[in-house]
């Protein structure tokens, strides 16, 4: 019986691969360490064209949702507690958001030294949502902020997720002569909200 | 000599407009540079380098068992896996799936394997229209041509080409050029696409093995605006694009941005664990040639490379000849060291559009010995008889001529005799060296003669 | 210890001033000097042209002349780091390892070896300091901009030593000049396109000699140099090193 596609190549990998290498030691790599990870983050998401407010309760949220997009009126959230917003609804066709002005939703935690947040599958129920807002709006709390990537997958672990996404400011492109363009494809502005510590918004 | 598939030929015509050569030129190095700025903020950089290197020769030195541990995991989540041991299977087997839902209208993210694979014209064939969603992508897709750079796919373009194209096809006013205005042009044309295409094709930047799942990294969010309206997602993938862990995920995502434009992440790193309800994935895993790379001892390390371009940008032959010089679907220095497996015959030239300055393999943030690679290409394509018949001639005659002092040195004193007595047979224009260099002077004796008559004690 | 003066064949038909720098310059610093007579050329050209297979007869005839030497010094990066690579006799094999770790490039030899720590040479002219690619990115003759690592340059270090010299600072510190062997002529325009910005960059540093550890690179640039008709011109470290005004 002739070997399938899949039979072949692993046949051929299997035949051609080098002896076996080690992965790494763990403690190949010494990462860097922020005196301040809340400010580096603060620092490079405002480097990338991302927005940084503290904000100590959801009114504030809302009353900086009001204040600073006037455009459009289709303003929702994936937080129910944020009761002053509209909530998705993740029932309906991901299609039928892209009316979508503001969105506001919740991160797991950020990472400093790249302005990331950490956004799951089971907080945006609808994956299309923070691409296809005109404005993505994040709350975090505040202190949920680790160094660098390698802290992140620690912190991840061996959590399971449908989808995950690490966001970084607003969508861009540099592709016309290396002009850097704010708002591509996804979201043109993005703004992380950060939480007083002890506040802890249902989600 | 063939001049499409001819590096030096093609950048000879590149090399007439030397202003545009300056630009371009100066427009890449800018990306080194923001790449090097990015990398000293990191005391741990070469200790990174190492540990990614280390990560993917273990992945490729045990790829067998990771390939089966990925593809059992992602059937686990319900991502539907598919092989395809060379591009002709891979483009049938995308083509199989638009079939099967009756769709003849896609968007397509960046990805290298689908230019590799010619998947746009294999479809275009089938009446499938492939609307490709990075504006890079766009922007040459509009222009008819190839992408030149695997991270940046328009940089050979200047604004004003680009205002016209997009006058001409999505309505911009004539003579604005103006990059704002002109993505947001592309944002809306682009956003009705994705709104209204129900099949999705992406790259995949790794795949994990441990959990099978993969990441797409953009900076616009057209992969994620494309996948999470359509039905249908199709991730095609090349095999050594799989890592080990998911927590290896750090060390990459960490050098990736880095060193492809001197950023510390892109804009969104999606991680696709499971299809949304209601739709499918699909992953193609695909070969082409990549398995036999793999038994390619001197050459398997060129499967470490994880697409980041950092190696174009600091090549100062690439910038001085760009991309389509490379005549292949990925250009640059890890091109060259990739096509002569893919088709020796037609990229017998690349690896000698190359100084073997080193540059390169020390940007590399996978460590790949690029420069040593092309060295050892070009012994291998020489004794497989892709050398020109008077290149080999002349090389045998070097050799003989060197290999005999007494022969040697009379060669010398008559090449510099030719040079000071009869100046005409070399400065003219059968002399490339002489098109715009002077020849060097040629003096009355040689070091060797010198030394015989100055320290005739010291005979040796 | 006796020093084995191996020439480039390019710097013995061409250059000859040179070598005879290199070997004044090595005997001033109390070498004992010695220039095997029947040497040709290290057979990089044919090796970088895909080759290799040809240089047989130039490896035994390096091995030949070249054995006996403690240490084997050459005025050429790319020279040297092509015998360090490539030297290799099936039949001699220990002895082609042996030179292969006994071949040095001349500064390397002056700041590794000699320990080098004053010169009593005078340059007072302004110049700028090519690095050439494969002393650097091969020998480590000096550190390289592409790495995240500590910076130091074995050339500098010995040039700073010669008095009333001024080194120009370049826009781009370790850019390739576009020479490469065969590539010089194989790939005509991109090569002198990458030697004429290396000659602007140092022209705009308003530097009066370009100076380097390999012949080649500066007989490219000093081509380029002389067709736009510039008065500024090359030399050869060695040269600076041993004196020359």
């Amino acid at each position: 019986m002739p070997l399938n596609s899949r039979e072949k190549i692993l046949a051929a990998v299997k035949k051609n691969q080098p002896p076996l290498e080690p992965l790494p030691a763990a403690t190949a790599i010494v990462p860097i360490q922020f005196d301040n990870p809340l400010e580096k983050f603060k620092s490079v998401l405002e480097g990338i064209g991302g927005v940084v407010l503290q904000v100590n309760d959801l009114l504030q949220v809302a009353a900086y949702v009001n204040n600073s997009f006037k455009e459009g009126n289709k303003y929702v959230t994936t937080i129910a507690s944020l009761t002053d917003v509209d909530q998705v609804d993740h029932s309906a066709k991901a299609h039928t958001l892209e009316d979508v002005e503001v969105a506001i939703m919740a991160a797991d935690f950020a990472v400093a030294e790249n302005g990331a947040v950490f956004i799951t599958a089971s907080s945006l129920k609808t994956r299309a949502l923070p691409f296809i807002c005109q404005h993505l709006v994040v709350l975090l709390p505040q202190h949920e902020i680790v160094h660098t990537m390698h802290q992140a997958y620690e912190r991840i672990g061996a959590a399971t997720y449908d989808y995950a996404v690490f966001i970084a400011g607003p969508s861009k492109t540099a592709d016309i002569e290396q002009s850097l363009v704010l708002g591509a494809h996804g979201p043109k502005t993005m703004t992380v909200c950060l939480l007083a510590d002890n506040y802890l918004p249902n989600r | 000599m063939q001049t499409h598939n001819n590096h030096a030929a093609l950048s000879e015509v590149f090399n007439k407009d030397e202003e545009r050569v300056n630009w371009h030129d100066e427009t890449l190095w800018w990306v080194r540079q923001k790449r090097d700025k990015a990398a000293w903020t990191l005391p741990e950089w070469e200790q990174l380098r190492e540990a990614a290197s280390k990560i993917k020769m273990n992945t490729l030195s045990d790829l067998n068992a990771y390939l089966k541990e990925f593809e059992k995991n992602a059937q686990r989540n319900g991502i539907i896996v598919h092989w395809a041991i060379d591009s002709q299977e891979h483009n049938a087997i995308v083509h199989s799936i638009l079939q099967k839902h009756q769709v003849t209208e896609i968007v397509k993210s960046k990805s290298m394997l689908t230019e590799e694979c010619h998947l746009n014209e294999y479809l275009a064939a089938q009446g499938i229209d492939v609307v490709d969603t990075d504006l890079g992508e766009r922007i040459v897709q509009l222009a008819g041509e190839a992408p030149s750079h695997i991270v940046l796919p328009c940089i050979h373009k200047k604004k004003e080409e680009i205002g016209e194209l997009f006058h001409v096809h999505l309505g911009t006013p004539a003579g604005n050029a103006d990059p704002q205005l002109l993505t947001n042009a592309a944002r809306l044309h682009l956003r009705e696409k994705f709104l209204s295409r129900r099949i999705a094709i992406t790259g995949v930047n790794f795949a994990v093995a441990e959990t099978g799942e993969f990441v797409v990294c953009t900076n616009e969010g057209n992969a994620d605006m494309g996948a999470h309206l359509a039905d249908v997602h199709i991730a095609c993938m090349g095999i050594e694009k799989l890592i080990p862990q998911r927590k290896h995920l750090g060390v990459f995502l960490r050098l990736l941005a880095r060193s492809a434009t001197g950023q510390p992440i892109t804009t969104y790193s999606s991680h696709f664990s499971k299809p949304q309800p209601g739709q499918e994935i699909h992953i193609i895993l695909v070969d082409n040639q990549r398995s036999t790379q793999l038994g390619r001892e001197d050459f398997r390390n060129s499967l470490k490379c994880i697409r980041c371009g950092a190696c174009m940008n600091t090549c100062p032959v690439y910038r001085r000849s760009g991309g389509h010089s490379y005549h292949t679907a990925i250009a640059g220095p890890i091109g060259a060291i990739l096509a002569p497996n893919l088709n020796m015959k037609d990229n017998a030239d690349l690896p000698f559009a190359s100084t073997l300055c080193g540059s390169c393999s020390n940007v590399c943030p996978v460590k790949i010995d690029i420069h040593t690679q092309l060295y050892k290409w070009r012994q291998v394509i020489t004794q497989e008889g892709y050398s020109p018949a008077g290149k080999t001639a002349a090389m045998k005659l070097m050799a003989v001529t060197l290999s005999k002092p007494g022969l040697y040195r009379l060669a010398g004193k008559a090449g510099r005799w030719c040079i000071r007595h009869l100046p005409f047979l070399v400065n003219n224009r059968l002399n490339p060296w002489y098109k715009q260099r002077e020849m060097p002077a040629a003096p009355e004796q040689s070091f060797a003669t010198w030394y015989k008559k100055n320290r005739p004690a010291e005979k040796k | 210890m006796t020093v084995g003066l191996f020439i480039p064949c390019y710097v013995d038909q061409f250059y000859p001033q040179v070598a005879i720098a290199s070997l004044q310059l090595l005997e001033k610093l109390g070498c004992t000097v010695l220039y095997p007579s029947s040497q040709t050329c290290c057979g990089q050209p044919m090796a970088n042209s895909g080759y290799e297979h040809l240089s047989h007869s130039c490896n035994q005839l390096f091995i030949k002349n070249f054995a006996e030497y403690d240490y084997i010094v050459c005025p050429s990066g790319s020279c040297t780091l092509h015998i360090k690579d490539h030297l290799h006799d099936a039949a001699a094999a220990a002895t082609a390892t042996a030179i292969r770790h006994k071949v040095y490039e001349l500064t390397e030899f002056l700041t590794d070896v000699l320990k080098v720590q004053q010169l009593s040479a005078r340059f007072p002219h302004k110049v700028g300091m090519h690095q050439s690619c494969h002393g650097q990115r091969g020998l480590h003759i000096s550190q390289m901009t592409e790495l995240v690592a500590a910076p130091f340059s074995k050339p500098l270090q010995l040039l700073k030593l010669v008095q009333d010299i001024e080194l120009v600072t370049l826009n781009r510190n370790d850019e390739c000049c576009g020479f490469g062997g065969t590539f010089c002529v194989a790939e005509e325009a991109v090569s002198v396109k990458m030697g004429k910005d290396r000659v602007a960059d140092h022209l705009q540093q308003h530097a009066d000699y370009i100076t380097g550890v390999d012949m080649s690179c500066l007989m490219h640039m000093e081509g380029i140099l002389k067709r736009q008709h510039k008065n500024v011109q090359v030399i050869h470290i060695a040269q600076i090193l041993n004196g020359e005004a």
